[in-house]
């Protein structure tokens, strides 16, 4: 299997395709990756879910990306994806019924960028406290704003 | 009557000197100063010179909390129920930069210092600090327990306090 063959096979499902250090790099719209992502664990054998990310860019429209990784074990290739939420509504589309492993790493990035994953129903946060207000690893959370559990002490 | 038969003392000289080479050290141990914690109580540097080795594994036996490492918000109930659960008279000791400061987190996660939830006694600043400074402070604890008063109730301590 070639990156070519993924290119023109499933031409249409994708918006942009692009190189990073030899890696297959494609950019699509957020409700082509669940089909998109099918396709690609059922045909081009991208059994194994690496990673799921995002990164905020304030500055942009829309203003998060979410960023997937696959790796094909028997071909020994590795995937990118990159998608585009706005503000006002960011959802993608939970990969969990294909990858069980996607869980933790979504409900992680639900918790630090607040995306939402429309489908997963355990998005609970993992390292975040009940409590917790707000998404910390957004650009506009202040850098120094604690949320502490235990009240800090005045004297003594 | 031969010499050396009966000395005499004042009551806290003695308590004093009892306590200070009978540290119990709780390790709360969070993050990699762990490993020179592990250095620093093993063979080569050794704090059972100093009567400060024996870790017990659960807060009630021990006087020293001994705060090893980074704490998050996360994690300050846990030190601070440890903390209650210790029985007077208890010292503490906040074990490299993070645990003294918060060290270079400066973010959400990280409590700057654990001083903020409990007293801390004696602070060993470094990333991680070297097992010399880590004996001096266990040195200087000590000199601080002989020189102290231990009242034998303790609510003495906390009359003084209120006066």
């Amino acid at each position: 299997m070639a990156y070519e063959s993924i290119k023109t096979e499933l031409n249409g499902l994708f918006e942009n395709a692009g190189d990073s250090f030899g890696m297959l790099v494609l950019e699509l719209a957020a409700e082509n990756l669940l089909p998109l992502v099918t396709r690609l664990k059922e045909e081009f054998g991208f059994a194994l879910f690496l990673d799921v990310t995002a990164v905020d860019y304030p500055e942009r429209q829309p203003r998060f990306e979410v960023v997937y990784h696959f790796y094909a074990v028997k071909h020994n290739k590795r995937l990118r994806l990159r998608t585009r939420v706005p503000e006002a509504d960011p959802t993608v589309a939970t990969l969990t019924r294909l990858y069980g492993s996607a869980n933790f790493m979504e409900r992680e990035v639900h918790e630090m960028y607040g995306i939402k994953f429309a489908g997963n129903k355990d998005l609970r946060p993992i390292l975040l406290y009940e409590g917790f207000v707000g998404h910390p690893l957004r650009k506009d959370y202040p850098i120094d704003r604690e949320q502490p559990l235990v009240e800090y002490r005045t004297s003594g | 009557m031969a010499m050396m038969d009966f000395l005499t003392t004042r009551k806290d000289e003695l308590v004093g000197w009892v306590r200070k080479f009978s540290l119990f050290p709780y390790p709360f141990v969070t993050a990699c100063c762990g490993m020179e914690f592990m250095s620093v109580s093993s063979t080569l540097y050794d704090t059972d010179r100093f009567g400060a080795a024996l870790p017990r594994f659960t807060p009630r036996q021990s006087d020293l909390l001994m705060v090893v490492g980074t704490i998050t918000h996360k994690e300050a109930p846990v030190i601070k129920k440890v903390y209650d659960q210790m029985c007077e008279p208890k010292w503490v000791l906040a074990f490299g930069a993070c645990a003294t400061s918060g060290g270079f987190y400066r973010n959400y996660a990280v409590l700057q210092g654990v001083d903020k939830n409990i007293p801390v006694d004696i602070y060993v600043p470094g990333c991680p600090p070297r097992p010399e400074m880590v004996i001096d402070a266990i040195m200087k604890l000590q000199d601080r327990i002989a020189g102290d008063r231990h009242p034998i109730f303790p609510f003495e301590k906390q009359d003084e306090v209120k006066l």
